[in-house]
């Protein structure tokens, strides 16, 4: 076999593989459509922002509530844990003592590899009730932003941490040279420079933060409304998928569909605006 | 070089050959060619139901060894689709047929009670139809309207599509619409769990699974209904209000192997499991 015959092989042994990853999304796409296509038919796309409410056995279809939900606990999630994720990316790269960094950073690659059931379920059984003895009921709001948080705070963390290990040494090298201090060297050439890798994760954090069905599930109440305060019970655009879906039929479970293509195309959303971010020239940072 | 692309080509050779391997046997293949009973049954719904189908699956497939019987569950709502889409043999569903669910046949097997629970430390013990209708839509917020202490209260209802949410909003004449929840959540299990852990929470489930919790040693406590005690007894006597039928159910004409089974489940051997189970069976 001739080299060249050997690379044209691959060639396309690779690009079947593509084919068939870009086909599998693809498919998923045409199939939520075929089967959100009944409800659509009946009551029309209106009907999910216009109804009086979500009661889909009573041909109520309103999905508003349960998508600023959605929206109100990913981004209340990332206001607590992006901060949290950078100071202590920052503190583990440039503070800590080797040693104690080698440590923080293996403990946070653990907590990273913790299942969101078991982060619902601790949720659940510990966070629901002190929330609960300040204002009941406890599920709420305010139980899924946090356990929300925890669930991408270390994934977060670890990318902020990768984005600074991987600016390279003669930047750092030049700016040491020029006597900048440790808080100017954070501010004016690490940040900046490590800003898109910063943001591609931030994006792919957000992705998981709105999937996230199971531990919202558990501890934030899944009544249908928009939440006017941090205390109040909400149900997000997946639990609702996972609560009703065993029992739904009809128009009830075309309906489920529709909310799932919602959500397929806020992920496709939030891909457009990660690509836009990172795209975003960045040489001008160059010390 | 070459061992990549050598992997990359079995690779590509086992991922379908997987998909192949996977794929669902087909459930209408029983064959009932011998004389004894063979072949295999599949039954899906309710998730009532489906404790106690299993058990009396496995008795009979102690007589009957050569038989296979699946049972799955999904709910009432995919034991009916499934059965009109001949996917499976029996459906459970534990509620009366509507109307328009006339074309399929109902087997009933046992009765199951729904009532109200609260924590063990709730003073309540009983409520009427009127205060249940009062806390559910909202009227009536905090404990002392009823008897009870100062505390708010936390409201558990179910999600739409479940079969106690159906006999529940049936039963008072309500509308889900018109229920106000703190906290909505999908099974029984589930709201067992959220109960005996606030004091201050009220949910319905089905007596079956409630006295089976509190035999257990869960805190909870089952409210009397208009003075009426929600015991199996008092299902099984028809005396409590609130009461749902579980039903077995076919499409069309039953097999022989569906027929054996369902009249293998209303005989009375299999009392003792719808007893152990905590439901109700139909005694003459």
């Amino acid at each position: 076999m001739s080299l060249l015959h050997r690379d044209l092989l691959l060639h396309w042994v690779l690009r079947i593989f593509a084919l068939l990853a870009s086909l599998i999304v693809g498919l998923i796409a045409i199939f939520l459509i075929v089967e959100s296509f009944p409800v659509l038919n009946h009551v029309g796309l209106l009907a999910f922002f216009s109804d009086a409410s979500w009661h889909p056995t009573e041909q109520l279809f309103n999905l508003l509530p349960m998508l600023w939900a959605s929206l109100m606990v990913v981004v209340g999630a990332l206001i607590l844990s992006i901060p949290l994720s950078l100071l202590s990316a920052l503190f583990c790269e440039f503070y800590a003592p080797t040693r104690l960094a080698v440590i923080y950073r293996r403990i946070i690659e653990l907590l990273a590899g913790i299942p969101s059931v078991i982060y619902g379920f601790w949720g659940l059984v510990v966070l629901v009730p002190i929330i609960a003895s300040i204002e009941a009921p406890g599920t709420s709001l305010l139980a899924g932003i946090l356990v929300l948080s925890f669930m991408i705070l270390p994934t977060l963390t670890l990318f902020a941490i990768t984005a600074f290990h991987n600016i390279s040494q003669q930047q750092i090298a030049n700016s040491m040279a020029l006597g900048i201090s440790k808080a100017g060297f954070i501010c004016h050439v690490i940040l900046p420079l490590a800003r898109p890798a910063l943001l591609a994760g931030t994006v792919l954090q957000t992705g998981r933060a709105i999937g996230e069905t199971m531990a919202l599930l558990m501890v934030c109440g899944n009544v249908v409304q928009t939440p006017s305060h941090l205390f109040e019970p909400m149900r997000t655009l997946t639990s609702n998928i996972a609560l009703e879906m065993a029992y739904a039929m009809d128009d009830h479970r075309s309906a489920l569909f529709v909310s799932g293509f919602i959500l397929l195309l806020i992920v496709i959303g939030l891909v457009i605006l990660s690509n836009l971010l990172v795209k975003e020239p960045n040489d001008t940072h160059t010390v | 070089m070459k061992k990549n692309v050598l992997f990359l080509i079995g690779l590509a050779l086992l991922v379908p050959l997987v998909i192949i391997l996977s794929s669902e046997e087909n459930p209408t293949s029983v064959s009932q060619t011998s004389k004894a009973l063979q072949g295999k049954l599949i039954i899906t719904g309710s998730s009532t139901i489906a404790p106690l189908a299993q058990e009396m699956a496995k008795q009979f497939e102690s007589s009957y060894p050569n038989v296979r019987v699946d049972v799955q569950t999904g709910g009432s709502s995919r034991g009916i689709s499934d059965v009109r889409r001949s996917l499976t043999h029996i459906g459970m569903v534990s509620r009366q047929l509507k109307a328009s669910e006339q074309d399929l046949t109902a087997h009933k097997i046992a009765m199951d009670g729904v009532t109200l629970i609260v924590h063990q430390q709730n003073p309540v013990t009983q409520l009427t139809d009127d205060q249940i209708r009062a806390m559910y839509t909202g009227k009536f917020s905090n404990w002392t309207d009823l008897g009870g202490t100062d505390n708010p209260i936390t409201v558990i209802n179910k999600a739409e599509g479940r079969s106690t949410l159906e006999v529940f909003l049936g039963y008072f004449g309500l509308k889900n619409q018109q229920i106000k929840p703190d906290i909505v959540i999908g099974d029984n299990e589930q709201a067992i769990k959220l109960v005996a852990q606030n004091p201050h929470a009220i949910a319905y489930v089905s007596i079956g699974t409630g006295e089976y919790s509190q035999q257990h040693g869960v805190p909870i406590k089952l409210l009397a209904i208009n003075g009426i005690a929600a015991s199996s007894h008092n299902v099984n006597q028809a005396t409590f209000p609130i009461t749902r039928e579980l039903n077995f159910i076919t499409h069309g004409i039953p097999n022989k192997l569906s027929l054996a089974f369902i009249e293998f489940a209303q005989s009375p051997a299999t009392f003792p499991l719808i007893k152990a189970q905590s439901f109700v069976p139909l005694t003459p």
